[in-house]
């Protein structure tokens, strides 16, 4: 019996009571907050090794045997999704600590964005739909709080906004959860996925299944039920808006994934046309809505509702190639997103501004600061050899695999429009020279300033890294992705003993 | 609010209102009760002294601040979780020690019981510092 | 028995749906609260309405002497009223600071990041 599994869960969680405990001492909680930080990748990366050869981690809290007790399982997916949140946090962190202002750190961003980190784990290994409810509910209440921290007009009419669709995303899951229990009487993933193939109960099956659709699909952000996300994320300072971006969707765009390659795979012909279908609109609307804005953050925020649309794309298709380019535009998106937030971040922290207007003439100003964003915002595009590339490459493969023209003409199409956006904030922000020349608000160079541009360094480099080991990266997705399609291995690992 | 009956009550009810939640705590284990509504007790107990007086009257009696105690409770829940490991047991596997106290008693501890406290503490402490921001709004 | 539930159920979601498309946002928040008890007693019905002793077997007893009830729905529930209690006080924190810093409390009025 090992703890490895529980250890992203208990991790941040250590450091959340650590960081509280502290409230006065900020520099202290800074480190804290990086230090488990940092354990928290490590553990992640130990989950990650353990799992490559295919097998999963099994743990079951507090001696009770699965299906009865609370059970943590994580696959190669889950796995990944550790690391990548581990990642995030480490660096969203080290922004963090130069970026924020004092008022939001007393206010406990560290704890709160630690006990947001502990939710996300948490569903990434549960292995129970009703614990899956309960950490979503941990996640959600820590970026309420995240997300109306400092107080400013527009960002609690965001608040507001994110805050009741996502209450009323979560009694959906609830409801969900309820028919669920009442027709199969269990609710760990993998019982549930064996009574739920083997009974046929038709149109019950299929209808709590869209419960679950629109109840995760408000909280990726899928069509037409995003409209919370253009309102809310732009609203906070940018350390959290990179967070939410980095993790929020995502995990619900995860639990979409595991739900459905793992329970409701009873009716493929209905349920995952209807998702191929609102993928396609997401990616559409996107990008659509995103050509419209002229604020750097905005765009970035809008774009976060098309890139989600790619994600589901691979889940609608539901073929291990279509699930293999999921995960890897997955991992991705995890990162150059985060990294365009940051790099717009850093901007606004020199020049005062996300205005495309008003800005101008960085390329001359800050040549380093314009590769960074100009790597990040091709990858995004999915310009080879860069990591969206390949990702983009292999969902559209598998796209033309099946058959799907008008899907695979979407994509494409939305591509180039992604290419429009980033060409559009490149012309205004980097080549385009000042209507007005704004000063310097600090002064970037030194040490200091190279520490502070650290993890974008380190996300440029793995969004190029990614591009060039495509291979063993996609060697790697595909393994997990057959994980996923055949789902008797979880299963067999979470009843037959663990 | 200036009521000197609800002060002058409050005065009386205040501590025996901490002991039933102390007592609804401990009973938790076999009978309804428990850390959570304890806890709960607790919390309507100091949230009835911010009435009645002040909410920095009721901060000073509390005498550390709410998010200390969350921070504290969520605390002693991690820990109660750690014993079990020593003997290979899972992560919050029940542990129970027997004691015998000098008079005779048999006392049975156990990490349930520590969870316990820590949830009577995590809610404690919630609740009061959603109840305090309320109360300091007006 | 479940019809009378079944109905209650509706009632409280049409009720929640129809508080929450208001435009006050006291009302939108005691909608909010209507539709997560709306789901709490969904899952008390569809876990099985069944009349049955305790869960808890007698000491030195092998089996249960009548069937018992299901204890899981309600500790299901008993975990949603406590998410949806501290929810709801967060909700009302923010909605109150809201009020104070905007002077409204008409959902139409909150159009500053409608662009």
């Amino acid at each position: 019996m090992t703890l490895l599994p529980a250890l992203p869960i208990l991790l941040p969680l250590c450091g959340a009571v650590f960081c509280m405990l502290l409230r006065t001492h900020l520099a202290a909680q800074k480190g804290v907050a990086l230090l488990f930080s940092v354990l928290v990748l490590g553990a992640s990366i130990g989950l990650l090794a353990q799992t490559r050869d295919g097998s999963v981690a099994v743990m079951n809290v507090g001696n009770w045997a699965a299906p009865y007790g609370i059970t943590l399982a994580a696959d190669m997916f889950s796995c990944v999704m550790l690391v990548l949140s581990g990642l995030l946090a480490v660096s969203v962190f080290i922004y963090a600590c130069f970026d924020l202002d004092t008022e939001r750190i007393r206010f406990g961003f560290f704890p709160l964005s630690l006990i947001l980190l502990m939710g996300v784990n948490g569903a990434f290994v549960t292995g129970d739909l009703f614990n899956l409810y309960v950490w979503f509910e941990v996640l959600l209440t820590a970026s309420f709080i995240l997300l109306a921290l400092g107080g400013e007009q527009p960002q609690l009419e965001g608040s507001i906004k994110y805050v009741t669709l996502n209450l009323l995303s979560s009694a959906l899951f609830l409801a969900g959860i309820g028919i669920l229990y009442g027709m199969a009487g269990t609710l760990n993933m993998a019982e549930l996925a064996h009574v739920v193939q083997q009974g046929d109960r038709g149109g019950l099956v299929t209808m709590v299944a869209v419960m679950f659709m629109m109840a995760f699909g408000i909280k990726a952000g899928m069509f037409p039920l995003y409209f919370w996300l253009p309102a809310s994320y732009p609203t906070p300072p940018a350390a959290v808006t990179a967070l939410f971006s980095g993790l929020l969707t995502k995990v619900g765009a995860y639990s979409m994934i595991r739900v459905f390659t793992l329970i409701f795979i009873t009716d493929p012909d209905f349920l995952h046309v209807l998702i191929l279908t609102g993928a396609g609109l997401t990616m559409v609307s996107g990008v659509l809505a995103a050509a419209a804005q002229y604020e750097m953050r905005k765009i970035l925020a809008v774009h976060i509702v098309s890139q989600i649309g790619y994600v589901i794309m691979g889940l609608g298709l539901f073929t291990p190639l279509a699930l293999t380019g999921t995960i890897i535009y997955l991992i991705h998106i995890i990162i150059v997103k985060t990294n365009l937030f940051l790099v717009a971040g850093a901007i606004r922290r020199i020049k005062g501004t996300y205005d495309l207007h008003e800005l101008g003439g960085l390329y001359k100003e800050r040549p380093g600061l314009s590769v960074l964003f100009i790597i990040s915002a091709m990858s995004l595009a999915g310009v080879p050899p860069l990591s969206g590339f390949f990702a983009k490459f292999t969902l559209i493969l598998a796209g033309l695999n099946r058959g799907a023209w008008v899907i695979v003409a979407v994509a494409l199409g939305v591509s180039l429009l992604t290419l429009y956006s980033m060409v559009k904030i490149w012309t205004y922000v980097f080549w385009k020279p000042a209507p007005e020349p704004l000063p310097d608000r600090i002064t970037a160079s030194g040490g200091k300033w190279l520490a502070f541009l650290s993890p974008m360094i380190a996300f440029t480099l793995l969004a190029v890294g990614l591009g060039i080991f495509a291979g063993p990266v996609f060697d790697y997705a595909q393994t997990a992705a057959d994980q996923l399609m055949n789902s008797d291995a979880y299963i067999q690992a979470v009843l037959g003993g663990g | 609010m200036s009521s000197t009956i609800l002060r002058t009550a409050t005065r009386y009810m205040f501590p025996p209102l901490l002991v039933f939640s102390i007592y609804l705590l401990f009973r938790g284990h076999h009978f309804p009760g428990g850390g959570f509504v304890g806890g709960l007790f607790a919390g309507s107990a100091f949230s009835l002294y911010a009435l009645a007086f002040s909410v920095s009257d009721a901060r000073r009696i509390l005498r550390s601040d709410p998010r200390d105690v969350t921070a504290a409770g969520l605390a002693l829940a991690l820990i109660s979780g750690i014993p079990p490991l020593f003997s290979g047991h899972a992560y919050l596997t029940g542990t129970w020690w027997m004691l015998t106290l000098p008079s005779g008693v048999h006392l049975d501890i156990g990490t349930p019981l520590i969870f316990d406290i820590g949830v009577y503490f995590v809610v404690l402490g919630v609740v009061l510092t959603l109840v305090f921001a309320l109360g300091e709004e007006q | 028995m479940e019809i009378v539930l079944a109905i209650v159920v509706g009632t409280l979601y049409g009720c929640g749906l129809y508080l929450m498309m208001r435009r006050n946002l006291v009302q939108l928040i005691i909608g909010l609260a209507l539709i997560s008890h709306g789901a709490n007693l969904l899952i008390f019905t569809a876990g099985g309405l069944r009349q049955g002793g305790a869960p808890i077997l007698a000491e030195g007893d092998a089996a249960f002497a009548q069937i018992p009830a299901d204890p899981l729905p309600q500790a299901l529930i008993l975990t949603a009223i406590v998410i949806s209690f501290a929810v709801t006080a967060f909700a009302l924190v923010l909605f109150l600071r809201t009020y104070q810093t905007v002077g409204t409390d008409d959902v139409d009025q909150l159009k500053e990041t409608d662009t």
